[in-house]
């Protein structure tokens, strides 16, 4: 049959909670012979060989040293969405095998996700909601206010594809842009989106009224945001992730709020997630935190699964390929 | 002594949860004495000929004739926001009282909730925070999705001070930006914020697939959007009000909602305020209202007080009023 002399990808499956896409599905079987695991599973002798690819959605399948050995021809592993936190690159690396990822298709969408955030979390737009809905409700109060982001100074932390994007929308708000980044961009890109740099974090802490997270998770962005950290901060300002939540001490960020250290956080990363439900970031009154949504729009997920698929593409195929991820 | 010679404004309440901020009277008592309405009836010969200026807040005290004529001085009625549906402006006029409002301080808090209604609105923000929260959540589900905002159409119908300001943050966030508005807007105008204009309103609602209300509420406007609007729009839109609850047909709203003729709707504004606990539109799943929140900063709240103490300052000073609005 035509469809098995095309590679062969792995998935997880499809559909329900954590299965690709269905309307995903074309857009793969175009290209590809499509293998879930459970099929692999039951008929690992004849599919093991065929499997060229995996194709990694909402972090599945997990990838171990098990797996990688039981597919001797597989070439690459694709992942939809931009971080690969998840992924042991050292233990990939070791069997020759590429890894991609898909920042294109990522970057407006979250962007998006953080401006909403800090939104939301400005002008108290969940509580809003909760008291125009509320059985008690009688008037509206006139003395309950939010904070303005119109003309306040957000600070960034992780100037990337996303990040710059961030700044993009916040200039378009006249709001203060103050940047932290490995490297500094070039001046025509922070003239463009009025963006000043701080060689330091803690002058960006110093000076924001919003800190935003756009960084990569790596080891040394882990907990880059700590007790000093949020001390460091404004006691008006409010902090968004909407990177990864290992970014942020969790322990010290429930403290913070508590003691008002901070006025407020809004994240749409946490970990684990979700949180525990006994967790004490859930019942925080100064918190907003959103279910890992920064690329969960219809736009974003299919564009995510195209990236996905030119990068393995031209792997299989000895092209240039677009974002691969290498070990650093 | 120096305090009689400022000049009396009448206010509705002072403090407390429904009254002009405590933290505003420092400010104000420079340049006049605020009265309270409660203090009026009490005094009412001594007081009615001192007043010369009503500070109108949130929609009180009422003005009506009574009012009028027990104020033989009042030279202003000087508005808190820009909407002044809720005065008679032919009935204050012929008393030879001035109004003025404030359309400058309103607007950036304003758009910033417009854009903070569309985000969270396509993102279903509420809804997942809800989800984050609740005690039956194991897993995220990935197939929960929203909607993108960026490179989506969005029609503003109102382009004043407001719908500008909003198109200004859309244009940002690549979206294809049309507008309806009484009178088009000059060329560079359009050009900065790359705002096509629709002459006819239905074109407009035709092809946006988020419809922002930023218009004044007058009779014109009034129920401006009603059933065939609402059906003339994409299935797959989403319309939000951040200017008066009157513009909409709320009825007909109900049912587009109801039947998917639209897709959502994100409400700051709704008539009345707030609405009765039974109605329809606070059962629905496809809505998101929030309590008239457009101006409630800190900082917008002050500018709007700076700019009443000023258009009451110029009114009784003989100086070029700034914002005064004429029947």
């Amino acid at each position: 049959m035509g469809d098995q002399e095309l590679p062969g990808v792995l998935i997880l499956g499809v559909g329900g909670v954590e299965g690709v896409l269905e309307n995903h599905v074309g857009l793969l079987k175009k290209n590809f012979h499509l293998i879930t695991m459970k099929e692999f599973l039951e008929n690992k002798k004849e599919l093991s060989e065929k499997i060229k690819s995996i194709f990694i959605f909402e972090c599945r399948p997990t990838i171990d040293r098990g797996l990688l050995e039981s597919l001797p021809n597989l070439k690459v592993i694709a992942n939809s969405g931009v971080g690969v936190d998840h992924l042991d690159l050292k233990l990939i690396s070791t069997f020759g095998v590429k890894v991609t990822n898909t920042p294109q298709a990522v970057s407006d969408s979250t962007a998006d996700t953080g401006m909403a955030l800090m939104l939301a979390s400005a002008r108290r737009l969940v509580e809003g909601c909760q008291i125009a809905v509320a059985p008690d409700t009688e008037h509206f109060a006139v003395d309950w206010l939010g904070v303005e982001v119109t003309g306040a100074t957000l600070g960034i932390i992780g100037m990337g594809s996303i990040g710059y994007k961030v700044a993009k929308r916040a200039k378009a708000f006249d709001m203060k842009i103050l940047y932290h980044n490995r490297n500094r961009r070039k001046e025509e890109e922070e003239q463009a989106v009025g963006a000043i740099y701080c060689k330091k974090m803690e002058d960006l802490l110093q000076q924001s009224d919003f800190v935003m997270l756009v960084v990569n998770l790596t080891p040394q962005t882990h907990k880059l945001i700590g007790k000093r950290e949020l001390e460091l901060m404004k006691p008006t300002a409010t902090l968004i992730n909407i990177s990864r939540g290992a970014v942020v001490d969790q322990d010290a960020l429930v403290e913070a709020l508590q003691n008002k250290v901070i006025r407020a956080a809004a994240l749409d990363v946490t970990y684990p997630e979700p949180l525990p439900r006994n967790h004490s970031l859930l019942k925080l009154k100064n918190i907003i935190i959103t279910p890992h949504i920064g690329t969960a729009t219809v736009q974003a997920t299919y564009m995510m699964t195209e990236e996905a698929i030119t990068n393995m593409l031209a792997v299989l195929n000895g092209l240039p390929i677009p974002s691969e991820v290498c070990l650093k | 002594m120096e305090e009689k010679e400022l000049p009396y404004v009448l206010t509705d309440t002072i403090g407390g949860p429904h009254g002009v901020y405590l933290e505003h009277m420092e400010f104000m008592k420079k340049y006049f004495n605020l009265v309270a309405m409660k203090e009026f009836p009490e005094n009412q010969k001594y007081l009615g000929e001192k007043i010369k200026a009503i500070y109108i807040w949130w929609q009180k005290p009422a003005v009506n004739r009574e009012l009028l004529q027990s104020l033989p001085n009042l030279k202003i009625i000087a508005n808190f926001g820009a909407g002044v549906d809720h005065l008679d402006l032919k009935l204050i006029s012929s008393f030879g009282v001035k109004v003025t409002n404030t359309p400058l301080a309103v607007s950036n808090a304003t758009a910033d909730l417009g854009m903070a209604l569309m985000l969270a609105s396509s993102r279903r923000l509420v809804e997942g925070c809800q989800i984050t929260v609740s005690p039956d959540t194991e897993q995220f589900a990935a197939d929960w999705l929203g909607e993108d905002v960026t490179g989506a159409t969005l029609g503003i119908i109102g382009m004043g001070r407001i719908g500008y300001k909003v198109a200004k943050r859309a244009k940002a966030f690549d979206m294809k930006i049309l507008y309806h508005n009484r009178n088009r807007r000059k060329e560079e105008e359009e050009q900065a914020v790359g705002a096509c204009f629709c002459e006819k309103m239905e074109d407009l609602l035709q092809q946006s697939d988020f419809v922002m209300l930023v218009v004044n509420l007058t009779p014109q406007t009034h129920k401006l959007i009603g059933k065939r609007e609402l059906e003339l729009m994409k299935p797959t839109a989403t319309l939000i009000n951040i200017c008066r609850g009157p513009v909409i047909d709320q009825d007909a709203l109900v049912e587009a909602l109801q039947n998917k003729v639209i897709k959502a709707a994100a409400l700051d504004v709704t008539y009345p305020e707030p609405l009765p606990r039974d109605h329809p539109l606070l059962k629905l799943k496809n809505i998101i209202i929030t309590p008239h929140i457009g101006t409630a900063t800190k900082q917008a709240r002050w500018l709007m007080m700076k700019s009443i103490v000023e258009n009451i300052f110029s009114a009784l000073n003989g100086l070029p009023i700034p914002n005064e609005v004429f029947p």
